[in-house]
């Protein structure tokens, strides 16, 4: 079973049930406050604002009793999956390198994105082909990745890189880039290729009925 | 034990882009001011009781560490005064 984390604040956690439950994925929302079921077989951390953003997006949160658990599932190989507010989260609790901040722009963006598949060699992207191009939304004010010059190298190096900001293409430009974000980083693994963090919504891209079904290639990573 | 407040102030690193700043910025710039930059900071003050000020402003800076601050992008200090 899939545990969707549910935080104060959470909004995407119903997503991620119903577009798991779309690639054919068992997955149950977990209140935080109960903690991580014994039969957890990953773990997606949703979107949202939890905790009404206090203090930084996911602050909160990356430091609540839970996140112990999920760290722990993580270390012991359980796939985790942070989306969106989850992406923040998981860099502000040590999941992956790196903090989401305010977006370039300032101010909020919604909006759909091209990403270009960086790294087809990982469990959220072996549906795709290094190279393509994919269409997810974006919704987030503080979605521009940051991180010091040296830990992006060695991020690069590792070929830890999932998905790039790029035009339709699949040219990553500055003009593609929604939020100001490093080297267009949208979305990247932890120490482990079984964790991953994106601020673009697999979730909303992955049902017939809304249309383009591009992110249903992460979610497959559970299967 | 003695009654101290210990100011930490958190600011982005030097070179990290501060987009509410920057608007801050244009905003004064539109109302006739001359400036040349300007940096946001959050400061919190923490009331609390310490051995001494070295013990307070060691707790206050482990608090910024694992807290107040992201260490990714932010730098801070802290200044510890007796508190009536």
């Amino acid at each position: 079973m899939i545990a969707v984390v549910r935080f104060g604040g959470s909004n995407c956690d119903r997503d991620a049930v119903r577009a798991l439950d779309a690639v054919g994925v068992d997955a149950e929302i977990v209140w935080h406050e109960d903690g991580l079921p014994a039969d957890t077989d990953g773990v997606v951390i949703p979107g949202g604002f939890s905790y009404g953003d206090y203090l930084r997006a996911g602050a909160m949160a990356a430091r609540s009793p839970i996140m112990d658990d999920v760290r722990a599932a993580a270390e012991s190989g359980t796939p985790v999956l942070g989306i969106c507010n989850g992406a923040q989260i998981g860099c502000e609790g040590g999941l992956t390198p790196g903090a989401f901040t305010t977006n370039r722009s300032a101010r909020f963006q919604c909006e759909h994105v091209h990403l270009r598949v960086e790294n087809a060699d990982t469990p959220w992207t072996r549906a795709y082909d290094e190279g393509d191009v994919v269409e997810f939304p974006i919704a987030h004010g503080e979605g521009r990745f940051e991180i010091p010059d040296a830990e992006l190298a060695a991020v690069e190096d590792e070929n830890r890189v999932l998905f790039r900001y790029c035009d339709a293409d699949g040219t990553v430009t500055d003009k593609a880039n929604p939020n100001g974000s490093k080297h267009n980083v949208a979305g990247l693994l932890g120490a482990d290729e079984t964790i991953a963090v994106m601020m673009p919504h697999p979730e909303r891209a992955a049902l017939p009925l809304l249309g383009r079904t591009d992110g249903q290639g992460v979610l497959e990573a559970f299967a | 034990m003695s009654a101290y407040t210990a100011t930490v102030t958190v600011r982005l690193k030097r070179g990290v882009l501060d987009p509410e700043a920057e608007t801050t910025k244009r905003a004064l710039e539109r109302l006739g001011f001359e400036l040349e930059a300007l940096r946001s900071t959050d400061r919190f003050e923490v009331d609390l009781d310490a051995a001494d000020a070295d013990a307070a402003a060691e707790r206050a800076e482990e608090m910024a560490e694992r807290l107040l601050a992201n260490p990714t992008i932010h730098d801070y200090d802290v200044d510890v005064a007796a508190r009536e």
